[in-house]
């Protein structure tokens, strides 16, 4: 099976990112991190694939910098990587990003598209149904477990009281929650053949998508923040503290 | 303008944020409902009175609703002027929303707090401590993705209204994907949307059988109990407990953080309570930055003495 995998670079989430003043855009440091809910994606991605002895080639658009979140990705053992670097694309929407995205995997040629079910940077959370759309597949979203036989895949998809279980033929587009595996750890053998696996740059003229978007952010301003109340140790009473806020709420 | 407003069913009901959006869109502007369900003459009045007044209802029966949804409400919006298109942030909502944004190469903008009839959306981003503007500079329709609880559904009486039925149409490839099994994961107590009082668990809680200690204490305070992503997608609670980004958004009057680290994408789920309070062994969880009161200490030890001098007093 030729699984596509889309993974994002992202601003370490340890240190909150900011954006520049003229555009409101994220500032992308020349150091980014593989967005930890990728990793998911690339478990499941791994794991067909080694069932399948198909391969697993990552797509990812922004500026590549010093690729850190990439070599991260292809140390846990995909085969090789796709990047979208291009200055064009700054600040690019999410469905300029499902067009780069869908026209790279058509180009490569692909049976699924696994992506997560929203960056941690972000948090749009539509990628995947646009790319779905764009492609002209099922979209297998909010997917907690995913089995596939004799050309089917099969999810359990969250759903706001359960679950449900959903068939789909290939092609398909499935975007993973983080409970759908747990991700493995990259070996020193895998980190160290990250290193040397191939990784091809292409622009969006190359993939013919010319950025477009019909929205424009005018303002960002900091939200006032709730005033952080009393912060104590538990000194074996904090409970009391507790129990007399709750009465003074007039809960009990 | 009009004013689009995508509703789902969910357990033989429109949606409860459905009716919030209706409501937002009847304060701007005539409002038509696209109903994905088996629907009933009663869901539809319940729309009419909260201020729709047309609905065009698609049944999908068994098959997964993105596609053939999408491909309808979209062939609708084909005519559509620079309407306004309500989406909220359930699973279906935002496929649905996806799909038609690319089919008609529409924005969209997700996160939305505010709407205005003049286009100008206001979303919260970064956990929410960053409140972004943006405008519409397309013609034609604008999909807005929003927050549930951003508006207050507000029942005005209004008849009920024109139904259209929507054909399923032929998706081809696109919708080939079908639904065999439905399971509900039932929850006791109090609705967690609706309760008083939350309690909800997190990583630091140690393990799935520690929720019992929630559940304890949600019960003696008459509350009920919810949990972060990471306790969910570990598979200790079902996904009807997620409070946070990617599940549903709480204000309560008390929420009750325990071992909750206190991620952006849990933050944004709760940070409207009136009162916030937290227990976490680690002085430095950015929860503390929330919380009215925050306990720096042990759970397993101060949530059985909040019990227990609940249940003495009882």
């Amino acid at each position: 099976m030729n699984i596509a995998v889309c993974v994002k670079q992202i601003p370490d989430p340890a240190t909150p990112y900011e954006l520049d003043s003229e555009n409101h855009w994220v500032i992308r440091p020349n150091d980014q991190v593989l967005d930890d809910t990728d990793r998911v994606g690339i478990e499941v991605g791994l794991q067909l694939a080694e069932a399948s002895e198909g391969t697993v080639t990552l797509f990812s658009m922004s500026p590549s910098g010093t690729l850190q979140g990439i070599r991260q990705a292809l140390a846990m053992g995909a085969d090789k990587a796709v990047l979208i670097d291009d200055e064009s694309l700054k600040g690019a929407d999410a469905l300029t990003t499902a067009r780069i995205l869908s026209a790279a995997v058509q180009r490569e040629g692909y049976d699924l598209v696994i992506a997560g079910t929203e960056s941690t940077d972000g948090f749009t959370g539509v990628v995947p149904q646009m790319m779905s759309e764009i492609l002209d597949v099922p979209c297998l979203s909010f997917a907690r477990k995913v089995e596939t036989a004799d050309g089917l895949v099969t999810i359990e998809r969250q759903t706001s009281s359960g679950y449900e279980t959903v068939t789909s033929p290939l092609p398909a587009v499935l975007a993973v929650t983080a409970g759908a595996e747990e991700p493995r750890y990259p070996t020193f053998k895998g980190i160290m053949q990250a290193k040397s696996k191939p990784v091809d740059n292409t622009t969006a003229a190359e993939l013919g998508i010319e950025p477009t978007s019909g929205q424009t952010i005018t303002a960002a301003e900091p939200v006032t923040a709730r005033a952080a109340g009393d912060v104590i140790e538990d000194d074996g009473e904090a409970y009391l503290k507790i129990i007399e806020l709750l009465e003074e709420l007039k809960v009990i | 303008m009009a004013i689009w407003v995508f509703a789902e069913e969910l357990e033989g009901v429109a949606s409860a944020g459905s009716f919030e959006l209706v409501s937002k869109a009847a304060s701007m502007g005539e409002v038509s409902v696209f109903y994905v369900g088996t629907g009933s003459d009663e869901i539809f009045a319940a729309l009419g009175a909260h201020g729709a007044t047309h609905v065009h209802h698609l049944d999908t029966g068994d098959v997964l609703p993105s596609a053939p949804a999408a491909a309808a409400f979209a062939g609708l919006l084909a005519e559509a002027g620079d309407d306004l298109v309500l989406f909220g942030m359930g699973n279906t909502d935002r496929d649905v929303a996806g799909r038609v944004a690319a089919r008609l190469g529409s924005p969209l903008v997700a996160n939305a707090l505010d709407v205005t009839p003049d286009r100008t959306i206001t979303s919260e981003i970064n956990g929410g401590t960053l409140a972004i503007t943006t405008r519409v500079t397309s013609d034609g329709p604008v999909m807005v993705v929003t927050r549930p609880k951003a508006f207050a559904a507000t029942d005005t009486g209004g008849g009920a209204p024109v139904v259209h039925a929507v054909d399923l149409p032929d998706t081809g490839r696109s919708g080939g994907a079908t639904i065999t099994e439905r399971h509900v994961e039932a929850s006791e107590g109090p609705d967690l949307e609706a309760a008083a009082v939350v309690v909800s668990g997190g990583r630091g809680l140690g393990g799935p059988d520690k929720f019992a200690l929630m559940h304890e204490l949600a019960g003696l305070l008459g509350g009920a109990v919810g949990g972060t992503r990471a306790v969910v997608d570990a598979g200790w609670v079902p996904y009807s407990f997620q409070v946070g980004q990617t599940g549903k958004t709480v204000k309560p009057d008390v929420y009750i953080a325990c071992g909750i680290s206190g991620a952006m994408q849990h933050v944004v789920g709760m940070k409207g309570s009136q009162t916030i309070i937290a227990i976490n062994k680690d002085a430095d969880a950015p929860i503390f930055g929330v919380a009215d009161l925050g306990i720096v200490g042990d759970l397993h030890k101060v949530v059985p003495q909040v019990i227990e001098a609940l249940q003495a007093r009882n």
